[in-house]
């Protein structure tokens, strides 16, 4: 793994036992001595800590940059008040997605990106590429990200930081701990209550030591953090989002705020707009099998009745807590509606499933304190 | 009595010209927690190296190979209700499924256990 980037906490993850694993160029923790399923159940019940610094932490700040940011992302960024943040997509003018990411509104002149680690130099390429020269970025290579998520996330972290007991989902502050300054932000992607905090590299290993050292929490690696992200539908870039599926194929018509509908001005609003009122040709769903017991795993194929292609799982496996098989994929419109009869083609078999709701397990997000 | 080995990290234990076939402690290890097993139908036939079974974890699905030439007598249908026993116990009640012996000489070219744990410590 000679290659890899290696993160600012390998030898704090090693020393609590990580296996590692390649991800997006960096050598990631994958699972620690609890395994994945221990550390998903944990994350549910208690508190999970995560080492998400492979993900891109982006500033981007300079005059007309709301404007200029809005051209590239079907969300309302306008509208936003600071300290705000919003999930949106970075969109191609074929209505596909170059990437998916959080914005978070600091100043009028002044955002804050995180995208995904295996797409952030795509991303940085596009941004400079479509944004004014005036707009000045900067990769914040020099920070870790990490995530603390479960439900008493919240209750564990403000003893630490206090103002984490202020923040309701999808709110941050620029604040410091132990003198040291942070972005806490009230956001994840587990479908938990929890919080990612921006920390210069130089303090990562004091605030990974002051996180440990409370009772609730536990190190979860990449392996729970995708399962505990497919039980509550989340989408995972690569596998559900990709150059070639629309914001509205993968059902995220949410993310688009009402004036965006209507005025467009994004890459892509021709498509996205006109399948968002005609219907797109195929929609994420999720898939549960007849057996309720057999996974599906990545790229199986779906059928019709007549044995013809109508679909593919685009991620699956299982969802300790859900304690069963969670799947996600692309059906054809027509085989849309939940309840739709469909096979799978498992090992040569072919295995009974119906579409469902890709929601498996409830999202527990603070809205209001 | 004779347990032996595979490179595949499955156990075969011969009692005349039967065998009983699982997946090894270091096996489970690898692969987590156990989620879902497939098991053959008795009565099949298999050759050597054919897959038979199939093992899912919390991480990714993993074929289970015959270990020898033979035809599958019982499979252990436990499994289908507690997969977590390939976890807890899997050179014992987690025995995948027993199989009839068509040429017993394709045992020597198995391990004993003392190779075998060479052989995973080669690998780590």
């Amino acid at each position: 793994m000679t290659d890899l980037h290696s993160l600012a906490l390998e030898s704090f993850h090693s020393k609590q036992g990580a296996k590692f694993a390649p991800f997006a160029g960096y050598k990631m923790p994958i699972q620690y001595p609890l395994g994945v399923k221990g550390e998903h159940l944990h994350t549910r019940e208690s508190v999970g800590l995560f080492d998400v610094s492979h993900m891109g932490q982006l500033l981007v700040e300079g005059p007309g940059i709301t404007k200029a940011l809005e051209t590239l992302v079907p969300a309302a960024l306008r509208e936003m008040v600071p300290g705000q943040i919003r999930y949106s997509q970075l969109t191609l003018n074929n209505g596909g997605i170059l990437d998916d990411l959080m914005l978070t509104r600091w100043h009028d002149t002044t955002w804050g990106l995180v995208v995904n680690g295996a797409c952030k130099h795509a991303d940085m390429d596009h941004l400079k590429a479509m944004l004014p020269d005036s707009v000045q970025m900067t990769y914040l290579d020099t920070h870790a990200l990490i995530a603390v998520q479960g439900p008493k996330a919240r209750h564990a972290l403000t003893r630490t930081i206090p103002e984490a007991g202020d923040l309701v989902f999808m709110r941050a502050v620029q604040t410091t701990w132990n003198g040291h300054p942070i972005t806490l932000s009230c956001c994840g992607y587990t479908g938990e209550d929890g919080y990612e905090i921006s920390i210069a590299n130089t303090h990562a290993q004091e605030l990974a030591e002051a996180l440990t050292a409370r009772e609730e929490t536990t190190w979860v690696g990449l392996g729970a953090r995708n399962s505990l992200r497919l039980e509550t539908g989340l989408c995972l870039y690569g596998n559900d989002l990709t150059t070639e599926t629309t914001p509205i194929e993968a059902d995220l018509l949410w993310s688009i705020q009402k004036r965006r509908r209507t005025d467009g001005g994004f890459l892509g609003a021709d498509t996205i707009l006109q399948q968002m009122n005609d219907g797109a040709p195929r929609k994420r769903v999720g898939i549960a099998p007849a057996d309720g017991r057999t996974p599906l795993r990545d790229h199986t194929i779906l059928n019709n009745s007549s044995g013809n292609e109508v679909g593919e799982i685009t991620s699956g496996g299982f969802g300790p807590t859900f304690e069963g098989p969670v799947a996600m994929g692309y059906v054809t419109h027509n085989m849309s509606a939940p309840g739709t009869e469909l096979f799978a083609e498992v090992r040569g078999k072919s295995l009974p499933c119906t579409v469902c709701d890709p929601i498996f397990v409830q999202q527990r997000y603070v809205r209001a304190l | 009595m004779t347990v032996k080995y595979t490179r595949e990290h499955e156990w075969i234990r011969i009692e005349g010209d039967s065998a009983t076939v699982g997946i090894t402690f270091y096996a489970q290890e690898q692969l987590g927690d156990v989620v879902f097993v497939e098991l053959p139908e008795a009565d099949t036939s298999a050759d050597q190296g054919a897959e038979v079974a199939v093992v899912e974890s919390v991480k990714a699905a993993s074929d289970i190979y015959a270990p020898v030439t033979g035809t599958i007598i019982e499979s252990n249908n436990e499994l289908s209700e507690r997969p977590e026993l390939v976890n807890e116990d899997p050179e014992n009640d987690g025995w995948f499924f027993k199989m009839q012996l068509s040429d017993p000489s394709e045992l020597d070219d198995l391990l004993d256990e003392a190779d075998y744990q060479v052989f995973i410590q080669e690998e780590l």
